[in-house]
């Protein structure tokens, strides 16, 4: 039961991570590989707080959150003007960069890990549930706001937004800091539930594993998102015990989908109760015609 | 100051080595305009085939490196065949390219982990210990050969590239790929060609790479570096990885030297954020002009 628990706590914060990336990979085309650098940010600010401020959890989330949000600020400042492969290599870099950091940090464990952060069970075993449908709701309001078709208009031609009035650099910081908020916040959900973080958790290759889910649920998809970070966090989960073999099947599962299935499990299709609703009547219709078709072939 | 000539040496030998893996990187970029995160791990391979060869078949080292060349061209260019061609064929934009070069790494990584096991294995004795004194001035015999191999294999690089049909055919390429394609070029072949030598460059690199330290599935990881020198000379340019491996061989070197190696990556990673902000095209990479 608790092994179970364990796993769904897992997914509701890898979720909270990947529906930042989400929005800044999903719905804005920028493409980042050093998420897990903002998660490292937001797990130990949010363990500073616990540990070492005795502070309650949710100021040690809050502080997570906005951390990682002002650092974010700072690098989209800096990078944000790159253009497509050249954001993604300064985001890796920024990744690579928060690693040595709090390799060389003795307070906070350096390289070893920092164990004995304060572990929360009974009702705040709730916490990352709720944080993961907050996190889906500001994601859907988001992305349905002015705000986020904006965003949309940016990934789909940059030049062409520009010339109809969208601030370019506005639309894509705010993607940005959203998800790196999101990140922080799943980091430091990380921290106080593991109770153990290190600071090589957070590497280049947790990075490319966000940017993957959102890829297999489908570029611009919110419900393509959240299911691929269910069903991503508990396959491997169900394969733990072919443990060597699980990454050689998952690389060899990443690029079978980059090359036979590019647009995802959902294709920037959304699941909700009216889409279902619409693709019901849509087949509906499609079967009244042809019966009608077909009758009127018949006189 | 023989400190310092000291660390030169070194610099100059590890850099030499990252310009050796860095070529492959950049090579593949100015054709294809991805990184190829994948690089990482067929050099990888390359210092596994090379270490097999030595200890299951008994060859000489000179032949261990020509065989571990010829699997790493041909396993290059089978990766290249299998994972991007269908993303060619459907004109992917570059972000399908790099997720599945980091699929293909993780693949092989884990691969390798799961049949050969994760602990590192020792080549055996090819030179002599002791190093080779100039003055008081060390040189390990290991960090000469790998600085002449590196510089052998580089050398025919260049003249292969400036000299020969092929190697117009590559420059040619790199700089239009439609265009020439239009002038009777045989891109396909040139895609071919370049991840060959690639290959087979990552093969050498590795087989210099365990012999120098030991040979482990994370291999790839560490060749990280030379993408950061490939970027800081220039993505897509080969004087300019060239150039930014040599650099950033001295600057890791020096930092190791003076500083401490806690701070050597950190100093590295510093310098592409750096290179990206101020100068994205490295120092002698093509002007990355937008393409909107």
């Amino acid at each position: 039961m608790e092994y179970i628990l364990g796993i769904l706590i897992l997914s509701a914060i890898n979720l909270v991570a990947v529906l930042g990336l989400s929005v800044l990979t999903g719905f804005t085309g920028l493409f980042s590989f050093g998420h897990a650098g903002f998660m490292a940010i937001g797990a130990y600010t949010s363990a500073i707080v616990t540990a070492r401020l005795h502070l309650p959890f949710a100021v040690g989330l809050l502080a997570a959150g906005l951390v990682a949000g002002i650092i974010s600020i700072g690098l989209g400042r800096l990078t944000l003007k790159l253009k497509g492969d050249y954001f993604c290599i300064a985001t890796m870099g920024f990744g690579e960069i928060v690693k040595p950091l709090l390799n060389n940090w003795k307070w906070v464990g350096g390289a070893r890990g920092w164990e004995s952060i304060p572990k929360y069970g009974g009702i705040s075993l709730l916490l990352p549930f709720a944080v993961a449908v907050i996190a889906v709701i500001l994601s859907w309001n988001l992305i349905n706001s002015r705000q986020g078709r904006n965003m949309v208009a940016v990934r789909e031609e940059e030049l062409a937004a520009q010339m109809a009035g969208v601030n370019v650099l506005r639309s894509k910081m705010i993607a940005l800091v959203f998800s790196a908020v999101l990140a922080g916040i799943a980091g430091g959900l990380m921290a106080n539930f593991i109770g153990f973080i290190a600071p090589k958790t957070f590497n280049m290759v947790k990075s490319t594993e966000l940017t993957i889910i959102v890829i297999f649920g489908g570029l611009g998809s919110i419900s393509g998102s959240v299911v691929a970070a269910l069903l991503l966090t508990v396959l491997p989960e169900l394969f733990r015990a072919f443990s060597s073999w699980r990454l050689v099947f998952y690389g060899l599962a990443v690029m079978i989908i980059m090359i036979g299935r590019p647009k995802g499990l959902m294709g920037g299709l959304e699941l909700t109760p009216t889409s279902l609703r619409k693709a019901a009547a849509a087949r509906k219709a499609k079967r009244d015609t042809a019966a009608a078709t077909a009758e009127g072939e018949k006189r | 100051m023989a400190q310092f000539l000291q660390q030169l040496v070194n610099g100059l030998s590890i850099g030499s080595i990252y310009a050796l893996m860095a070529v492959g990187y950049s090579l593949v970029y100015s054709i294809m305009n991805f990184s190829n995160f994948a690089h990482g791990s067929v050099i990888m391979l390359g210092a596994y085939l090379g270490y097999y060869s030595m200890t299951l078949l008994g060859l000489p080292f000179w032949l261990a490196f020509i065989a571990a060349a010829l699997g790493t061209a041909l396993i290059a260019v089978v990766l290249e065949r299998l994972a991007y061609k269908p993303l060619r064929d459907r004109k992917a934009t570059f972000l399908y390219f790099i997720i599945t070069a980091m699929g293909a790494s993780i693949f092989i990584d884990n691969f390798v982990i799961a049949t050969i096991g994760p602990t590192p294995k020792m080549f055996p004795a090819v030179f002599a210990q002791g190093p080779i004194l100039f003055g008081k001035i060390a040189l390990g015999r290991i960090d000469l050969a790998m600085f002449v191999i590196s510089a052998i294999c580089l050398a025919a690089l260049i003249i292969f590239i400036d000299y020969t049909k092929m190697g117009k055919a590559i420059q040619a390429t790199s700089f239009n790929m439609k265009a020439s394609t239009l002038m009777g070029i045989n891109t396909n072949m040139v895609i071919f060609i370049v991840f060959a030598i690639g290959g087979a460059l990552a093969g050498i690199a590795g087989v210099l790479y365990g012999m120098k330290y030991q040979v482990f599935p994370q291999i790839g990881g560490i060749t990280l570096k030379s993408f950061i020198a490939a970027v800081f000379g220039g993505l897509g340019s080969l004087p300019g990885a060239l150039l930014g491996a040599l650099v950033l061989g001295l600057v890791e070197t020096l930092v190791s030297g003076y500083l401490s190696t806690q701070y050597r990556d950190l100093i590295a990673f510093l310098i592409l954020i750096t290179m990206l902000i101020v100068r994205p095209s490295g120092i002698m990479g093509k002007n990355a002009e937008d393409k909107a």
